[in-house]
């Protein structure tokens, strides 16, 4: 393997951690404000990674190009949904988790 | 390196699948559209992998699509079915 | 080579478990959830199985209309069965139903046998017809052979798909009643993602519809995209300005089975045989039908989930 691909599976490596990292959160915090934090937050970054890993070893600019234009919409679907999810179900008086 | 991509490619389905607990388990109605919010950024990254490990550049169109799909179903959730409180309409 | 047999292994086990959770849910929300699910699921499924053009398809209805779809249904049918209470007369219809559920095994487990046998003497593998399509795709006037099967080669099925869309359409104008007025101001949030969304699919739907010719794609996949940003902007609260008698929007609505009719007289004018193009017109005439179906895939779409005819009138924001 060259240097490059090391990069690339450190990267991709990364990115399959903070995947496992969200589907914990969602599986295990205790109410679905905090789920709500994880999930779209790790996933996100997660997927960056990938992008990442992915991106070292692409063929082209514009392959490259391409994926990070799908990161930057996933970033804004995961933003605007957590917001619009996350105020929905307080106006709906689901009370926050205190421990 | 395919094999790196097929592996992870195969790890995140897993961790799909472990999702899918959630949408089981609630307990309210935006967890299960969390988990299926979810499910879109896992199958973005798969499609991704897959496209790399086989060289088959339509597959990140497909991923395109549903990186800029994701919110569609969540805003519907959010409008017509979980309407705000005070609000008794089911139309938005 | 193990890995991808894993991976198919994990798919095809995952997709059956799903199929079951959404038939099986008593829960109808969990059950469209689950179904949104499978519908991501069988898109990697068509991914493996060689078939981007219908993975594509999958992910633009699966993860802009149908969902959204569903989710509008239950939200209407919650509305209408709140102010119902037949609980009794259900009681007893229940009871009476649960005991002929018994029977219904004895035809589900007869067809579960002829769909096995089917499936069973099936040949292991056939090439079908894409010798013939690769052989022929010179003539078709495009270099994706998916596109040249459903424009060209096979152009009825696909004309017809299109009316039977349109039906759908009719349909729901004729029983559904005038539309719901949308009744929220949509939050700060959702008007920005709706404004910041709506051309950047308006721009991969073109892409889609221009790409279709030489690699997956095509009408029906730019259509789903533009029916997916009508989905968005009705749920921000945004209204045409058109009712549903209007000139405009009936010529949009019919202008893919409309202009795919107009073509199949010309062509039978041309070369005496319906929807048989002559080779040196064959790809300006199967991109017009496109683009003019891809209009109409989308506002049908769109109209679908609005849920009743458009009004006409506009709400000022």
């Amino acid at each position: 393997m060259t240097p490059t691909d090391w990069i690339a599976a450190l990267l991709l490596g990364m990115g399959g951690v903070f995947f496992l990292a969200g589907t914990l959160g969602l599986l295990r915090f205790p109410d679905v404000y905090t789920r709500l934090h994880a999930l779209t937050k790790a996933d996100n970054v997660g997927l960056g990674l990938i992008v990442l890993g992915l991106s070292v070893q692409a063929d082209s600019w514009v392959v490259v190009g391409k994926m990070l234009l799908i990161w930057a919409l996933v970033l804004l679907a995961g933003a605007s949904v957590a917001q619009l999810i996350a105020r929905s179900v307080l106006r709906r008086g689901i009370r926050l988790w205190r421990q | 390196m395919q094999q790196l991509y097929l592996a992870l490619a195969m790890f995140l389905l897993l961790n799909l699948g472990a999702g899918l607990w959630r949408v089981l388990r609630g307990p309210t109605a935006a967890d299960r559209m969390l988990a299926a919010q979810l499910f879109g950024t896992t199958a973005v990254a798969v499609l991704l992998l897959l496209a790399q490990a086989f060289g088959e550049a339509a597959l990140r169109d497909v991923a395109l699509v549903f990186a800029l799909l994701a919110p569609v179903t969540a805003v519907a959730f959010v409008r017509r079915l979980w309407p705000e409180q005070g609000n008794s309409r089911d139309t938005d | 080579m193990l890995l991808q047999s894993g991976f198919d292994v994990a798919l095809g086990l995952g997709l059956l478990w799903v199929a079951w959770q959404a038939l099986n849910s008593s829960d109808l929300f969990k059950a469209i959830v689950f179904f949104i699910a499978f519908g991501l699921l069988m898109a990697l499924a068509w991914v493996r199985m060689d078939a981007p053009d219908i993975a594509l398809a999958e992910a633009a209805i699966g993860a802009g209309v149908t969902g959204a779809l569903l989710l509008g249904a239950l939200a209407r049918l919650r509305a209408s069965n709140a102010g119902e209470t037949t609980m009794g007369q259900a009681g007893n219809g229940q009871r009476r139903f649960m005991a002929s559920r018994r029977l219904l095994w004895i035809p589900l487990l007869l067809m579960a046998a002829g769909l096995g046998y089917a499936v069973l003497s099936l040949p292991g593998y056939t090439p079908g017809l894409s010798a013939q399509v690769a052989a022929n795709l010179g003539a078709s006037g495009v270099s994706n052979p998916v596109t040249a099967v459903l424009l060209n080669f096979r152009g009825y099925d696909t004309l017809l798909e299109l009316v039977v869309l349109l039906l759908a359409l009719l349909g729901m104008w004729s029983m559904a009643g005038p539309a719901p007025p949308p009744s929220a101001e949509a939050a700060a949030v959702l008007d920005g993602l709706s404004r910041f969304l709506t051309p950047l699919v308006l721009l991969v739907a073109a892409y889609l519809l221009w790409v279709g010719t030489r690699a997956p794609g095509g009408a029906f996949q730019a259509g789903s995209l533009l029916g997916a940003a009508g989905v968005l902007l009705i749920l921000a609260g945004w209204r045409a300005n058109v009712a549903s008698t209007a000139l405009s929007l009936r010529l949009v609505l019919t202008a893919g089975p409309g202009v795919f009719v107009a073509v199949a007289a010309f062509s039978l004018l041309m070369s005496g045989q319906m929807l048989k193009y002559p080779p040196a017109y064959a790809g300006i005439l199967i991109l017009i039908i496109e683009i003019a179906a891809t209009l109409s895939i989308g506002l049908t779409l769109a109209g679908l989930f609005l849920g009743g005819r458009p009004r006409g009138e506009r709400k000022s924001p």
